[in-house]
């Protein structure tokens, strides 16, 4: 699993891309495209490229979206495990 | 039918030649001469046109696209239209240089295909000696780089034993992710079928051996597995249904619902001569002819996998079947089933029956 001390990136060859032609956003990797919904680009942008531990940037989407962190930090763990175990993130 | 969508990705099919000689080569028998290639700025035009179109990807494929001196070119005009740039490639003309060239003009994925785990198998596979030793240099220079490697695994008689050290092979050279990819019968497999098709009971270990580990294989690489159709009761969505998600651009421009698509008779092509891409894509006869399900006759009209597996492969079914507008025949539901499950432990069963290696002078005319 996913810990909080954790520090994730994109996996090799996976990028975050506006799709504009279906008003989107994606991760695009090998032979894969992955449409993020307003949360998951939310988790990726302060989880995954937002510099510091995943726990660093759940305290950033707790105070951003004025969620009581403790909610919300399984729900986010949970998105990340599944997105590394398709690939698209490493770390 | 709803809407529909725009294709996902675009596989540019750069050149048929190729320094390999592979018996299960998905290209057609009338392999285009190099005279008959698009140019650099046609190229160009066509990977705007298909981001225009909305495609994500533009997958880099052949032949063996590297034999294009051009491809850095194109690679970074992909790259500049927006398009997620992939290379599928048999690598051996490959080398540093060149691959960090392609890494600065965007290429984001390599996509190595290899023959077998051991040297000996796969050089005589490949047709070419030294072959597999190249391809091992080249992934591990693609991962060094820090560009993503996908290991293509492609599976047969001769192979289908060694699924595991694929496996092993893949997680040793550092790859993503893995495709294990049963060879699927058309092109110059077909030709190949009775040299190339293992049997029920090498099927059926290698699918249980491979299921077995790929719970451990979390987290760790990516396995994308193609299940061999001949003796399945159900067939596989080719492409994610015909016209739905890709487009095949030949060599020499003829825009394609699949690669094999021109095996179909009767059936005209438009190239990128003709118009864009995206207008090819919308109403384009050969797109509209079997997509979606208005099309489909019995069995598959009724069959509630209709918009699940599109009737399977086109090209299958005119392979196996000789019409293109059938049920693919690997369908338990097809009148043809039997036939095809015969004809596949038949071919099975052939013993030493000698590779038709693709190469140009083993093609048709076209
Ligand atoms: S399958 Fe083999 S011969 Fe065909 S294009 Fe790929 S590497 Fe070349
Ligand atoms: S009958 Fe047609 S739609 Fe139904 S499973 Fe067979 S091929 Fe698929």
């Amino acid at each position: 699993m996913i810990a909080e001390t954790d520090t994730l990136r994109l996996a090799p060859g996976v990028m975050l891309r506006q799709d504009r032609t279906r008003e989107q956003w994606t991760l695009l990797g090998p032979e894969r495209v992955l449409v993020l919904d307003e949360l998951a680009l939310e988790v990726v942008r302060a989880c995954v490229q937002g510099g510091g531990s995943v726990g660093t940037g759940i305290d950033r989407l707790a105070a951003e979206f004025q969620a009581p962190r403790a909610e919300i930090a399984g729900d986010v763990l949970e998105l990340l495990q599944d997105m590394r175990e398709r690939g698209f993130i490493a770390g | 039918m709803s809407t529909l969508e725009p294709p996902v990705a675009v596989h540019l099919e750069l050149s048929h030649r190729c320094p390999l000689k592979c018996p299960y080569c998905s290209n057609p028998l009338a392999l285009e001469p190099a005279a008959g290639e698009l140019d650099t700025a046609t190229w160009c035009r066509v990977l705007d046109e298909a981001a225009e179109a909305g495609a994500l990807q533009a997958h880099f494929s052949g032949g063996e696209p590297c034999v294009r001196k051009d491809l850095e070119t194109l690679v970074e005009h992909a790259t500049r239209a927006g398009l997620y740039t992939n290379l599928i490639t048999s690598a051996v003309t490959l080398d540093r240089a060149r691959l960090q060239r392609l890494q600065a003009a965007g290429l984001q994925h390599v996509q190595i295909s290899f023959q077998d785990t051991h040297a000996e198998g796969a050089d005589r596979v490949a047709g070419m000696p030294g072959a597999h030793a190249r391809k091992l240099a080249i992934a591990r220079e693609v991962v060094d780089l820090g560009l993503a490697l996908t290991v293509n695994a492609v599976v047969q008689r001769h192979n289908i034993d060694r699924v595991d050290d694929f496996i092993d092979l893949a997680l040793a050279l550092k790859a993503g992710r893995i495709e294990v990819a049963n060879v699927q019968y058309y092109g110059w497999a077909l030709v190949n079928r009775a040299a190339l098709i293992p049997t029920r009971e090498q099927l059926v270990a290698m699918d249980a051996a491979l299921r077995d580990r790929l719970p451990s294989l979390k987290g760790r690489i990516v396995v994308d597995y193609v299940v061999p159709d001949y003796y399945a009761q159900r067939p596989k969505a080719c492409m994610g249904g015909w016209g739905q998600r890709f487009m095949n651009v030949s060599p020499s421009g003829k825009v394609l619902p699949c690669h094999a698509a021109e095996t179909i008779p009767n059936m005209v092509f438009e190239t990128v001569f003709d118009r864009p891409l995206g207008a090819i894509w919308q109403d384009g006869e050969a797109f509209r002819r079997y997509r979606g399900t208005a099309w489909m006759p019995e069995p598959c009209q009724g069959c509630e996998r209709k918009e699940i597996d599109w009737g399977g492969c086109r090209c299958q079914a005119l392979a196996l079947a000789g019409d293109a507008g059938v049920a693919d025949p690997v369908c338990a539901l097809s009148d043809r089933h039997a036939e095809v499950i015969a004809t596949a432990e038949r071919d099975a069963a052939r013993a030493d029956v000698p590779f038709t290696y693709r190469e140009y002078r083993n093609a048709a005319v076209p």
